[in-house]
């Protein structure tokens, strides 16, 4: 029996498209508050003092907070793509550092989707999203790469 | 935070102290504000109802960030995190323990760096593995 895709030709043309990107400058402030929000006492993410000591020299980012430097240009896509699966679900996150993010930085983001595959499991039909987020700093360099896993399910009707 | 641990003092099969951490729904709006996610899911409950979730979840960056903060905490100022990755694979409720365990699976040295590689797994209190990962870690040598 063959069943009908539930790729369309939407999201197909979508991949390896890059978005442009976006920029954030890395403040002290924006880096506190992520480390607040994430109860995590790390004094290389807020005290200056100790931070200076080490071998980044100053305060750094905490490693999951890529998450705030968001080009949201995927993500959209990946909402906005017309499919009767209704749910979105964040399937799973890798981050890999070539250089610490820091304060006074300015990182620029550009994302793409690399590859679309879809699968039947516990929550019905799916759509397996796989993007790729590059995160470059002043100097054009890649400080950290992304790959996220973004799904597309069904939402069974309540009864 | 612990003192330094050195390449040297790691075996395979060695565990890190497991960090306990308890999301509440106050930090789920505290995490949504600091990272500029405003996912419904994670704070509206009558949204997550009607989109077939038991209640709101804690964001899975959340659980993420505990898994970062685990290995952190373990590998020290001197510690270099190179790669760390996970799976959503359960869901995550607030108000409740998430448990964050880790072991060592492999060390090698690798054109002169002291590489260690991790799993790591969040585990909510009934032990059901929410989030497994993986993470890769340079370690200081005490031989310097």
């Amino acid at each position: 029996m063959v069943q009908e895709s539930a790729i369309t030709e939407e999201m197909r043309s979508a991949v390896g498209v890059d978005s442009p990107p976006v920029v954030y400058d890395i403040e002290k402030g924006a880096v506190k508050k992520f480390a607040l929000a994430i109860e995590d006492p790390n004094p290389l993410y807020q005290d200056e003092n100790v931070a200076r000591k080490t071998e980044y020299g100053g305060i750094i980012a905490p490693p999951t907070f890529p998450s705030m430097l968001r080009n949201p240009a995927v993500v959209d896509k990946v909402f906005n793509f017309k499919t009767p699966l209704k749910g979105l679900l964040n399937g799973g996150n890798e981050l890999e550092y070539l250089k610490p993010i820091k304060v006074g930085d300015v990182i620029s983001v550009t994302a793409k989707l690399v590859d679309i595959k879809e699968r039947t499991g516990a929550m019905g039909k799916m759509i397996f999203f796989f993007a790729e987020t590059a995160y470059k700093n002043q100097k054009g360099e890649v400080v950290c790469l992304g790959r996220q896993t973004l799904i597309r399910h069904e939402v069974k009707e309540k009864k | 935070m612990a003192k330094q641990i050195y390449f040297d003092d790691v075996e395979v099969g060695h565990e890190l102290a497991p960090l306990i951490k308890h999301p509440t729904t106050q930090q789920l709006v505290k995490w949504a504000g600091a990272s500029d996610d405003y996912y419904q899911i994670h704070y509206d409950k009558d949204f997550a109802l009607a989109n077939n979730l038991p209640g709101v979840i804690v964001h899975g960056w959340l659980t993420f960030s505990f898994l970062g903060q685990l290995v952190t905490d373990w590998m020290g100022y001197e510690g270099t995190l190179r790669k760390i990755g996970c799976n959503y694979r359960g869901m995550n409720f607030p108000n409740q323990d998430t448990i964050c365990r880790g072991k060592v699976t492999k060390k090698y040295v690798k054109d002169g760096e002291n590489i260690v590689e991790l799993e790591i797994k969040a585990e909510n209190p009934k032990g059901d593995v929410l989030v497994p990962g993986n993470a890769t870690v340079v370690l200081p040598s005490r031989k310097k």
